[in-house]
């Protein structure tokens, strides 16, 4: 099967305001239900919504970032329908003069980087929360509802139909997640649902038109928006094989249980969301020297400080990549450049390797180290200056890990210096040599691996102190003079 | 004089020098509701408890003098679809029967600031959609002229109060002429001010970018009163406009040079006869003042109507939504689920309100959109062009409020196309968003006739000056309406 498959998503963010679109409720994750709502979030009649200016600035902030082109001036709809968690029978959003347009992300996807398209970003408020709670015996079942969530300021970010694999998929909704944390708009948590996805997929034979797309629904987490694709990819392809590829547009949702999709409704017997200009909410003029203020303010992306690492520090690309999507390694990372004269990559390969490691065994992050950098710079100046070995640096590094103690102290309390002086190395070893006659007949049999073994009693001797480089050489000397005295020449 | 008929002015002096008290004049007139209203069913809700408490404070207001105003003590009736906390506001609706507001609208907060003293509610057309109270769930408010004629709508029971001396001012809302068309029909003025001029927060919505709350009185000087209490700007509504300095008075100079604009639209063949001859008294006697007239077209006016039925439809469609059964208002124990209790829900609302919503579903539909909303939207913005060129050539607008005065009761329940007719004259300004001031100005076979003054955005004074004026050269009588008195008590 030789099939293309084209999926556009739609993502749903959360930004990160004190108070509600549009009235001064609290935004607090979590709070008892219903305890954060006011006439407006809980639609009472007579209420009017006052639009939450910080929420213009985040969205902006978010276009900006993403090339979108800002509107001069945007305007909000009323999408109508009636559900039981929308209090006002209508949802306002931008429908037709959305808050953005035409922008787009640079992705770096397994294949190689490329950009992809951003239709559009737009304004809206999120809806309350239905619980249900199904017949028992005594109970003919209920739903409730929590208004604590009504109100809440989302942004919607509409990609172009340009991912081409559920993998794509998952590195583009990965790229935007890390970019909006990046600007501190959202929390970007997707199991609060403060950044949630849906996606449209559809697949057709190279050269041929696109096929009819399935919108899917209820992707809350990678895992699942990755699962739920490879599932419509397939789904759609085997149709197409089998001569009968989907003929109408249709809406489905992912079944975590089933490890399916399942069908919800056909496109066409979607309502008609009757969408009109909402007469509550005046055109919202946006200033260009604000917006250009606003650009001037944003914080270096993951993708510039991936091409600045490249250049400057030249790092090897996956360092790059590694380092400067994730903002915290990004900031520590730099931190420890400004304490450390070696190469820059030398703290990439410890930051990425023994700390990632350490940082991922505790699940935590590199916010939560309780070392700072310039410990790590310390530490990695010891192992340059030859005062410890690079074993040593590793135990080191876990006990600052633990404790937050500077390494000097370690090293100081611990007594880790390394022995490089090639006298005490020389005592060490003729002390092994003596005590190991068997090990060294060994090696002098032939058997190589006989020096590791003596390597290992000089270094659990030492405790690890000694230089390995100076202990390699000395061993093999030593050896080597004992071989001598062997054969007898004086 | 009854104290029914006096105005604020003399109701004023009266409190200021103790002649009466507060609490004793909030008496006289729910004394006086319960003797009339049952004739007339002005009021839905009368808020005896909380009005004698408003009194005694008013009058300890009035004893230290602290933050008295002009309105202090006075007694102000609230048409039911304004939010009033603790006090139920029905619309006129049964859905609405037992919703009790948890917040006041941003003008009964400014009321009670002020030390108005607020007598209750009342009747209306079902959600103000309507010309008659023939759709109020509270029955027709009858005419206070004749009580075989219809008070008009929407906000009749606030013009009937007033007209019968059951309260001195009253608060009406105005989404096509519903202050000003239930005004001209009892004899009573009305103001529907510059759209944002007056916070709409708190007023249940009809057609948002229509409605207006506005003053109803028994003299010029007594809305302009409630007017300058209501008026500024809202933090909470956002389409409110600026804060404009609030005016110390009417002005009162010279109406020397005041160009006034006769629109031809507006006194065509569909007025009644004698509408027109009342309404150009008023013209002649403007002109003997010093203003200049000026007859002038104004040529999108001939699309008000229909423009008017697209966008208040398709709004009402909307702002109708919320009432679902879910959480604002009665429910339906119907329906095996939540659509099925929904559309039981809704079947509770009236004929009109259901047509109303119907049509403005179809409007906004999106094979409709576009010929329909969008198409009344480009007229909109075509009449208020068309209105601020007239206004380059005159500095405001006089034509009767309606065409013809109060209709039968059976009368309007025959004739749809005569109910329209009332409606053409009055729509203009809220799709423009500016002001517009009905007075009384004469009798038509014992029935009161409204003239109508329309004025550039935010010219409110000039409206007040010109209609005071009119007032004082004409030495009006204010004497109360109670039912089937016959003939006029204005003097032509």
């Amino acid at each position: 099967m030789n099939y293309e498959t084209v999926i556009g998503l739609e993502v749903h963010v959360q930004l990160k305001t004190k108070s509600k679109l549009w009235c001064g409720c609290a935004t607090t994750f979590g709070a008892a239900p219903n305890s954060q709502v006011c006439p407006v979030c809980l639609g009472l009649p007579g209420s009017l919504p006052v639009l939450n200016q910080k929420a213009v600035e985040l969205g902006v902030r978010t276009g900006l970032a993403l090339n979108c082109t800002i509107a001069v001036c945007c305007r909000f709809d009323r999408k109508q329908y009636f559900y039981p968690d929308l209090p006002k029978g209508y949802q306002i959003t931008q429908f037709h003069q959305p808050l953005g347009r035409g922008g787009w992300v640079e992705v770096p996807f397994a294949a190689g980087q490329r950009r992809v398209g951003i239709t559009e970003i737009h304004l809206e408020e999120e809806a309350g929360r239905t619980a249900h709670f199904p017949p028992e015996a005594d109970n003919p079942g209920y739903s409730l509802v929590d208004y604590n969530r009504s109100g809440l300021p989302l942004l919607e970010i509409v990609t172009a139909p340009e991912l081409r694999s559920p993998e794509e998929a998952r590195t583009m909704l990965e790229t935007l997640k890390v970019l909006l944390e990046e600007l501190e708009v959202t929390d970007g948590k997707m199991e609060e649902g403060s950044l949630r996805c849906d996606a449209n997929l559809s697949v057709h034979r190279p050269g041929e038109p696109l096929g009819k797309r399935v919108e899917l629904k209820n992707l809350n987490s990678f895992r699942a928006m990755e699962a739920a694709l490879a599932f419509e990819a397939g789904r759609q392809g085997v149709l197409l094989t089998n001569g009968a590829p989907l003929d109408r547009e249709e809406a489905r949702t992912w079944n975590e249980a089933k490890r399916k999709t399942v069908f919800m409704r056909f496109k066409e017997q979607a309502t008609d969301y009757r969408y009109f200009p909402e007469p509550d909410l005046p055109p919202v003029s946006i200033d260009g020297q604000w917006v250009e203020r606003l650009a001037a303010g944003l914080p270096e992306l993951p993708e510039a400080r991936r091409g600045r690492y490249l250049r400057e520090f030249r790092l090897p690309a996956d360092d790059a990549l590694l380092l400067s999507k994730n903002k915290a390694a990004a900031v520590f990372f730099e931190a420890v450049l400004g304490f450390y004269n070696g190469e820059a990559k030398t703290v990439s390969n410890w930051m990425l390797g023994d700390v990632t490691r350490l940082l991922k065994e505790e699940k935590i992050g590199f916010t939560d180290l309780k070392f700072g950098p310039e410990d790590l710079a310390a530490l990695l100046s010891f192992l340059d200056r030859n005062e410890i070995s690079g074993k040593i640096a590793k135990i080191v590094l876990a006990e600052m890990f633990q404790t937050g103690t500077p390494p000097a102290a370690i090293i100081h309390a611990r007594g880790l210096f390394q022995i490089n002086d090639p006298q005490a190395i020389k005592a060490l070893v003729l002390e092994t040599l003596a005590a190991n006659g068997e090990a060294v007949r060994a090696y002098k049999s032939g058997k190589e691996k006989a020096v590791a073994f003596l390597v290992g009693d000089v270094m659990r001797k030492s405790k690890g102190r000694v230089n390995p480089e100076l202990l390699d050489r000395i061993l093999k000397f030593e050896l080597a003079v004992d071989e001598i005295k062997d054969i007898g020449v004086d | 004089m009854e104290i029914a008929e006096l105005n604020v002015a003399a109701l004023r002096k009266m409190l200021d020098r103790r002649d009466i008290s507060a609490v004793e004049l909030t008496n006289y007139y729910l004394d006086r509701i319960a003797q009339l209203d049952p004739d007339f069913r002005a009021f839905i809700t009368v808020s005896r408890e909380q009005a004698l408490r408003m009194a005694s404070a008013a009058d300890q207001k009035l004893a230290t003098g602290e933050g008295a105003t002009a309105l202090t003590g006075i007694p102000v009736a609230v048409k039911d679809n304004i939010c009033t906390n603790g006090v139920r506001t029905t619309c006129a609706s049964r859905l609405l029967a037992d919703f009790t507001p948890i917040f006041d609208a941003t003008v009964v907060a400014k009321l009670k600031q002020v030390g108005a003293v607020l007598l209750g509610k009342t009747n209306l057309d079902e959600f103000a959609m309507g010309s008659s109270t023939k759709e109020s769930a509270y029955g027709l408010t009858p005419n206070p002229w004749d009580r075989r004629h219809v008070s008009g709508g929407s906000s009749s029971g606030s013009a009937v109060a007033v007209a019968t001396g059951m309260v001195p001012l009253a608060l009406g809302s105005d989404t096509g002429g519903s202050i000003r068309q239930p005004a001209a029909f009892c004899g009573v003025w009305g103001l529907k001010p510059t759209y944002g001029r007056v916070s709409r927060y708190g007023l249940v919505p009809y057609a948002p970018s229509l409605d207006q709350i506005g003053p109803i009185g028994r003299s010029t000087e007594d809305i302009f009163l409630l007017d300058r209490c209501i008026a500024g700007y809202d933090p909470l509504d956002p389409t409110s406009l600026p804060e404009q300095a609030a005016a110390a008075g009417i002005v009162t100079g010279s109406l020397r040079g005041l160009k006034v604009g006769l629109p031809r639209e507006l006194f065509g063949d569909s007025l009644a006869m004698g509408v027109k001859e009342r309404v150009m008294a008023v013209a002649r006697e403007l002109a003997a003042a010093g203003c200049i007239l000026t007859e002038l077209s104004l040529p999108s006016l001939q699309y008000a109507l229909p423009t008017y039925y697209l966008l208040a439809y398709a709004e009402a469609s909307s702002s109708m939504a919320r009432y679902d059964g879910v959480r604002h208002g009665k429910r339906a124990c119907s329906g095996s689920d939540v659509a099925g209790m929904m559309t039981a829900t809704r079947q509770e609302l009236g004929t009109e309100v259901k047509r109303r919503i119907l049509l403005g579903t179809y409007f906004l539909g999106k094979d409709c959109y576009d010929d329909y909303y969008v198409r009344a939207q480009q007229v909109r913005t075509w009449m208020k062009a068309d209105f601020a060129a007239a206004f380059t050539e005159c500095d405001l607008l006089l034509s009767p409020t309606t065409a013809t005065p109060a209709f039968t009761i059976d009368e309007e329940a025959l004739d749809e196309r005569a109910l329209a007719l009332t409606e053409c004259y009055t729509v203009a300004a809220n799709l423009t968003g500016i002001p517009a001031l009905t007075f009384p100005c004469g009798f038509l076979n014992h029935l009161p006739v409204g003239a109508q003054l329309m004025a550039p955005a935010g010219a409110e004074q000039r409206l007040f000056q010109v209609a005071s004026h009119w007032e004082a050269a004409t030495k009006r009588q204010t004497r109360c309406a109670q039912g089937d008195q016959k003939g006029a008590f204005y003097e032509l």
